[in-house]
């Protein structure tokens, strides 16, 4: 589904420049659920963000479900992330002055749908996640643990081959944090292909697979064994 | 562009960001409201201007006989100068090529009765071409003509405001008056923009005058105008040769400054126009300047609503946005908020114009107005200023990589 190959990133800073990235290679197969560790600095935000379109590489080849991502400019960026990707956020990154279900919906007003089939597609999203009788609500209305809900629902509504979440417990304490991983688990137990930024090894053991970096390299990648949220 | 889910789109928005739509709509409603005002008082103040200085025609010489300071050819000094009826048939003859028309006028007290009201009024004894020289306007009946002035009638034209102190609700027309201890019928009734004053008057035959009179034929001032073409040059030149003429013809010392006076009104003419002038440049000057802080302030709004969205633009460039659909969007939303309040403004300064009428007379503003062209091009300049202003920060926010708009807080 995705790879990489010596993959570099470096960020200008002033006169110097700070190499981010020092060849990343990786492979991963359709419906894995793989966790990105590192501490902070090891650069798998950065990772992440090249994954996602969100930012370009300096060298390196990616290739997303056989097509390789290339000349990126912000109009084919937006096209592929629309049709490829769904994005998950630490801050939930949901607009605030659109309900739950509009939020759902957005991505598939980028995709071109008509107003019906928009809703109904988003409310099923919601249903999916257990917040269909929210679908009224604002954002402010709901809890931490409902608002990572509706942006994982809002992810999964344009059905995109990969799920990209960047600390997506970050802002949860544990009870709503185990919720969500379980909700993760749950989409990847269907097929979706999933990828977690994250720093806690409890979260990362949630995952199959593991994937450490530090200093720009990868240290370990390992397939573990699951632990599966109750 | 118009589809029907990018309106449905750009409405919630709408709905849903009251203050932000209210700020901008405000924004540029007061701005193109105040402009309108200012800019109908400004010609309301060019209105009140032209009914002070502009109710008689322009185009006119007038002449006075004075007192001779110089004995000349055997006259001695301090001889009084009158105009008679040949002066007329003179001037008409050898200034034919300025004239336009020629009027005596010749004007007397008296006191007029009919039935029980009498009063004291100015009466004006005039040739037909007085009336455009004053640019009298009838209300009914006729002016006096030449058939009057031949036979010297004893038919009068009376004002506005005679008419209402002798005859109250009566129609005046084909009555008499009693004029001193003769009577004279009405045969027309007149108004002036000049006010009340100039309505208080009575006009007659200046024939008629000189009969009443011991059949002389003086007349103390003689109103000449003259064809406009001739420009203000020519104006002078007329006036410098007619002064000449008339010095040779009554025998005044041609350096004596004091046998007969002009007064030129071209000369007060150019004064007013210059006058005017600055006045239009005034209210020109006001109106550019509200403009362009209406265009200021919607330009901040602008800037501020584009910073505001960073965040949501990002997220909405994560989702699959593209940068002209984002562009598009700030583009539309904002052309149809500052289109409709636009428009409001301008119905609302409008509106105040036209109920103001004459209330503001006081402070000089008569019947303040705007023309709609201009109204409606100033409004279209705004949305267009508001449209470039949103859209320099709109496609500044839609190149930023959405990772960065993303981290906005």
């Amino acid at each position: 589904m995705i790879e990489i190959k010596n993959l570099y990133k470096s960020y200008k800073m002033g006169n110097s420049s700070l190499q981010v990235l020092k060849g990343i290679n990786i492979e991963i197969e359709e419906g894995e659920l793989v966790a990105i560790m590192g501490s902070s600095g090891s650069g798998k935000s950065t990772l992440l963000n090249i994954l996602g379109m969100l930012d370009v590489a300096d060298e390196g080849d990616y290739k997303l479900d056989n097509v390789l991502i290339e000349k990126l400019d912000e109009t084919l960026a937006a096209k592929y992330r629309n049709k490829f990707l769904g994005f998950v956020f630490q801050s939930f990154n949901l607009i605030n002055y659109k309900s739950a279900l509009e939020n759902v919906a957005l991505p598939l007003y980028y995709q071109g749908l008509n107003r019906k089939s928009r809703q109904k597609t988003a409310l099923e999203y919601l249903e999916k996640v257990g917040l269909a009788n929210w679908s009224s609500h604002l954002p402010s209305e709901l809890s931490g643990g409902q608002k990572q809900r509706v942006a994982i629902a809002r992810a999964l509504a344009s059905q995109p081959k990969v799920l990209l979440a960047d600390e997506p417990t970050g802002a949860l304490d544990s009870v709503t944090s185990n919720e969500v991983m379980g909700l993760i688990q749950q989409i990847n137990n269907e097929g979706k292909t999933i990828l977690v930024v994250t720093h806690e090894i409890d979260i990362a053991n949630m995952c199959k697979r593991i994937v450490t970096l530090r200093d720009g390299v990868i240290l370990e990648d390992k397939k573990v064994k699951q632990v599966l949220v109750s | 562009m118009f589809s029907k889910d990018r309106w449905q789109e750009i409405f919630e928005t709408i709905k849903k960001n009251r203050l932000r739509t209210f700020l901008s709509g405000f924004t540029v409603a007061l701005g193109i409201f105040i402009f309108i005002v200012l800019f109908g008082f400004g010609n309301g103040l060019k209105n009140s201007f032209g009914k002070f200085f502009l109710d008689d025609a322009t185009n006119t010489l007038w002449l006075f006989g004075g007192k001779t300071s110089k004995p000349y050819k055997g006259f001695k000094a301090d001889r009084r100068i009158e105009f008679e009826n040949s002066d007329l048939t003179d001037i008409g003859q050898n200034f034919a090529f300025y004239l336009e028309s020629i009027t005596p006028r010749i004007t007397r007290g008296a006191r007029a009765r009919y039935k029980n009201n009498s009063d004291n009024y100015s009466t004006r004894a005039v040739g037909p071409s007085h009336q455009i020289v004053e640019k009298t306007i009838m209300m009914k009946g006729r002016y006096i003509n030449q058939a009057d002035v031949k036979d010297a009638t004893k038919n009068i034209v009376i004002g506005r405001m005679v008419a209402k102190d002798l005859f109250k609700d009566e129609d005046p027309m084909g009555k008499y008056v009693e004029l001193g201890s003769s009577a004279f019928k009405v045969v027309g009734v007149f108004q002036d923009e000049g006010g009340d004053r100039e309505e208080r008057l009575i006009y007659m035959p200046y024939t008629t005058r000189q009969v009443l009179e011991k059949n002389n034929d003086k007349i103390s001032q003689i109103i000449v105008s003259f064809r406009p073409e001739i420009g203000h040059a020519g104006a002078l030149a007329f006036e410098k040769q007619l002064r000449l003429f008339m010095k040779n013809k009554k025998a005044i010392d041609p350096t004596d400054e004091n046998g007969i006076y002009i007064r030129n009104v071209a000369d007060q003419l150019k004064k007013n126009q210059q006058f005017a002038a600055v006045l239009q440049l005034i209210v020109t000057f006001v109106g550019i300047g509200t403009l362009i802080a209406g265009i200021i302030g919607i330009s901040n709004i602008m800037v501020f609503v584009v910073k505001e969205r960073t965040k949501e633009l990002g997220i909405r460039k994560a989702l699959g946005a593209t940068p002209k659909s984002v562009i598009n969007m700030i583009l539309h939303e904002s052309i149809f908020i500052t289109t409709i309040s636009g428009f409001v403004g301008m119905i609302g300064g409008i509106i105040l114009l036209k109920s103001i009428g004459e209330e503001l007379k006081d402070f000089f503003i008569l019947n303040p107005y705007i023309e709609s062209s201009t109204a409606v091009f100033s409004t279209f300049l705004l949305i267009l200023f508001g449209a470039i202003a949103g859209y320099i920060p709109a496609k500044r926010a839609a190149s930023i990589k959405p990772i960065v708009a993303l981290r906005d807080e």
